[in-house]
């Protein structure tokens, strides 16, 4: 089973980096989308892939009962898909704006920051 | 999207995504649910209403403005942390009062640990609503 | 004990709470400036205590270490958390006078305190993920300062730095998903236990890169620091100065952290990258500088030229050399924000940040001509201030272990910063203003004067006080040194503590 998810999450960083090299920036953001859900899933195969108990304890004791899944990797996950979540959308209403304001999606015909052409 | 039953049907689903947020979020208190997952289906309520009804509605709808709402959560949050100062305990720590507890049972229990989650549930429900309208508007 | 290290994570927080909803009132931007008072007043109340006490952490909700999230804060942490306060004291006023009422509508003042909160927590956690979370509260609070009021250029520049940091989030992660996936714990503390016990250290060596690479984005180290000179001349003069003084730094925190505490089993290779790494950020940074003709743009490539002294000083990896880059982290937050401010205040009265637009100002703006003489003599390493400083002392680090060719670059760095100043001084300052207007500060209001000059006045006296008074400062990075290359106080602080830190 590791070495399935290996693979994928090989494949998916390749597929991410090609379509980073692209240069329309929409595309760059699908690729980054899919790099990070790369990163997610190999948080996840870190953590070890047990099959046990949802890691819940019983009242009234003080630890869980044997063979129950490791939490903490899922929980790393959550939070990294949340944060990404809030950092794509952001990039993508930013992409947006870029577009109707800067009038392109390929990076190198956006110069507004740093004009083309000699320095006066 | 102009669609008579989409617009009707849609003010019933939302209701009942409503409903179901809050019922996520207090379930998620021993139970998978919680502050943020309640907070994504409220969301989902008010996005679907936008969908059907149009943005301005939707806003007026949900009367006060997205951002402020989040902003409340981060405050009730931050009052969770707060508390604990009361009780002079280390930031976050959960504060209990279990109302009408008696030898068998501990009642109903009151806790910073749920005021911390439903201020999750507002900043995530005020910054998706924030981000969605913004882009329906924009398109 | 605990309420003292998290507190200058939650005083920003509050500070943004109370910010937004005042948004529509003139109270806003003296919410944050008093916001930003009070976590200067707790920051040096903590300084004191690491002073007194040492190092000293506290597990947030009553978890121990290493299952909760710890805060500590070492030497290094304090005096980070300390320079962070005044940043924020100094641009807070600056921006009562610069942000316009549209953008504090928008968010102004919340968004810069919730970066504030970020850049406070980032240097205060001592849990790798953790860190990872500060770092994008940071970076969605800088998003947000960067494209705020939606300018051509601002939008364009947003791309740039979106993107690249965004890459170099994924690295980090990754990065801390192997790092768990090997050791089983993210706590920095008990990471440097564990790691010495790994049998596969080259695998350790390949995080460790990883991580050399997530922060270096961070950093704006060598061959990734491109976003950042097409970036930080766009957004409004505060912004600028915030960026500047504090967000590369928690790249440089990072690293100094990281390369200190858990990647310190192969010395030889990641050191030896990093060397080099520094060596030709300072090239590259300064060269670039010598390039534009743009006053803000110089500044960048500055930042940049300037990164490299301090992860020189972490690269050396010897007591006297970290001790100087702690120095130099301190000295250049405040110089580096000082001379952005300054280059607010010099296009607010002349109309432009471009050199070949700009003149007079020295005839007719002496005093705002005598500010910017400090930070700039400074930032090239004049004595007595502080610059001269940061710099002697890692180049007689570097000379101490024959490292010849370090010092060198050190040098000849260092001279080519002073062309760069040169230059803006004699175009800016000196020459006449090429449309014969004469710029005067009297074209300001008197509350513009007063709010825009203070800052870069007190900024300024700090630099001197500094550059003239070097011996404690000095003894207190030798003690942070100390702390950084003896991880023992730091370990012994987080684990050796069961509930609610010392109370």
């Amino acid at each position: 089973m590791e070495f399935l998810l290996a693979i994928t999450i090989g494949v998916m960083v390749a597929a991410a980096v090609y379509l980073m090299l692209a240069r329309n920036v929409l595309r760059f953001i699908f690729g980054l989308i899919l790099i990070s859900n790369a990163a997610n899933l190999a948080i996840f195969t870190a953590g070890r892939l047990t099959p046990g108990a949802p890691p819940l304890i019983k009242e009234g004791a003080y630890a869980p009962a044997e063979g129950v899944a490791n939490a903490l990797p899922q929980a790393l996950v959550l939070t990294a898909i949340v944060i990404g979540f809030g950092l794509f959308a952001f990039a993508l209403v930013l992409v947006y704006r870029a577009y109707t304001t800067l009038g392109t999606l390929y990076s190198d015909e956006m110069d507004a920051a740093e004009p083309k052409g000699p320095a006066q | 999207m102009n669609s008579l039953i989409l617009r009707v049907a849609s003010r019933y689903l939302a209701a009942i995504l409503l409903v179901f947020s809050i019922y996520m979020l207090f379930r998620g208190h021993n139970e998978p649910g919680g502050g943020f997952i309640g907070g994504l289906i409220g969301a989902t309520g008010f996005i679907l209403y936008a969908v059907a009804c149009g943005t301005r509605e939707a806003r007026a709808t949900l009367r006060v403005d997205p951002q402020s709402l989040a902003m409340s959560g981060l405050a009730a949050s931050l009052l969770s942390a707060f508390a604990s100062a009361l009780f002079r305990d280390a930031p976050f720590t959960g504060q209990w009062l279990f109302l009408g507890a008696t030898e068998g049972s501990k009642g109903i229990p009151v806790s910073t640990v749920i005021l911390f989650d439903i201020g999750v549930y507002l900043v995530v429900l005020g910054a998706i609503l924030m981000l969605v309208f913004a882009m329906e508007e924009e398109i | 004990m605990s309420w003292l290290l998290a507190l200058p994570i939650l005083i920003p927080f509050l500070t943004a709470i109370c910010a937004f909803f005042l948004r529509r009132t003139g109270w806003c931007r003296w919410a944050s400036v008093i916001g930003s008072g009070v976590l200067l007043a707790v920051s040096l109340l903590l300084f004191a205590t690491v002073l007194r006490e040492g190092v000293v952490a506290a597990q947030m909700g009553g978890w121990p270490a290493p299952f909760g999230i710890t805060l500590v804060a070492d030497g290094l942490s304090a005096v980070m958390v300390v320079i962070t306060a005044i940043t924020a004291l100094a641009v807070a006023v600056y921006a009562s006078a610069e942000i316009s009422e549209r953008q504090v509508f928008l968010g102004y003042h919340a968004l810069f305190q919730v970066l504030i909160a970020g850049v406070c927590g980032a240097f205060l956690t001592g849990d790798l993920f953790n860190l990872y979370v500060w770092f994008e509260v940071m970076l969605i609070a800088s998003f947000g300062l960067l494209v705020l009021g939606g300018k051509k250029s601002q939008i364009d520049a947003g791309i740039r730095y979106v993107m690249m940091n965004l890459v170099s989030t994924v690295f980090f992660l990754t990065g801390v998903g192997f790092l768990y996936g090997m050791t089983g714990t993210l706590n920095m503390a008990d990471l440097s236990l564990a790691v010495q016990q790994l049998e596969n250290q080259s695998l350790l060596t390949v995080v460790a890169v990883m991580f050399m690479v997530a922060f270096g984005v961070k950093a704006a180290l060598f061959p990734l620091f491109f976003w950042l000179p097409a970036a930080y001349h766009t957004p409004s003069f505060s912004v600028s100065a915030v960026f500047a003084g504090l967000l590369t730094k928690v790249g440089v925190y990072a690293l100094m952290r990281a390369f200190t505490l858990i990647f310190v089993e192969d010395v030889a290779y990641t050191h030896q990258i990093l060397l080099w790494v520094a060596c030709l950020t300072m090239l590259t940074g300064v060269l670039g500088a010598a390039a534009q003709s743009d006053f803000r743009k110089i500044l960048s490539f500055h930042i940049v030229s300037q990164i490299g002294y301090m992860i020189l000083g972490l690269a050396l990896y010897t007591p006297l050399a970290l001790a100087g880059s702690v120095f130099y982290l301190v000295h250049h937050i405040i110089v580096k924000g000082n001379l952005f401010l300054i280059s607010g205040v010099a296009r607010r009265i002349t109309g432009s940040t471009e050199l070949s637009k700009m003149g007079g100002l020295y005839k007719s703006a002496p005093v705002l001509a005598f500010l910017f003489l400090i930070p700039a003599f400074s930032l090239a390493g004049f004595p007595p201030l502080s610059g001269f400083w940061a710099k002697f002392i890692l180049i007689k680090a570097a000379l101490e272990i024959e490292m010849w060719w370090a010092a060198g670059v050190a040098l000849f760095v260092g001279l080519l910063t002073i062309y760069s100043m040169t230059k803006i001084w004699a175009q800016a300052f000196w020459e006449p203003h090429p449309e014969e207007i004469e710029p005067s500060l009297k074209s300001l209001s008197n509350f513009a004067q007063v709010a825009l000059l203070l800052p870069i006045a007190g900024l300024a006296l700090l630099t001197v006080v500094i550059g003239l008074n070097p011996e404690p400062f000095m003894d207190f990075a030798t003690s942070a040194a100390g702390q950084l290359l003896d991880p023992s106080d730091y370990v012994q602080a987080v684990l050796g503590v069961t509930q609610g830190g010392t109370r």
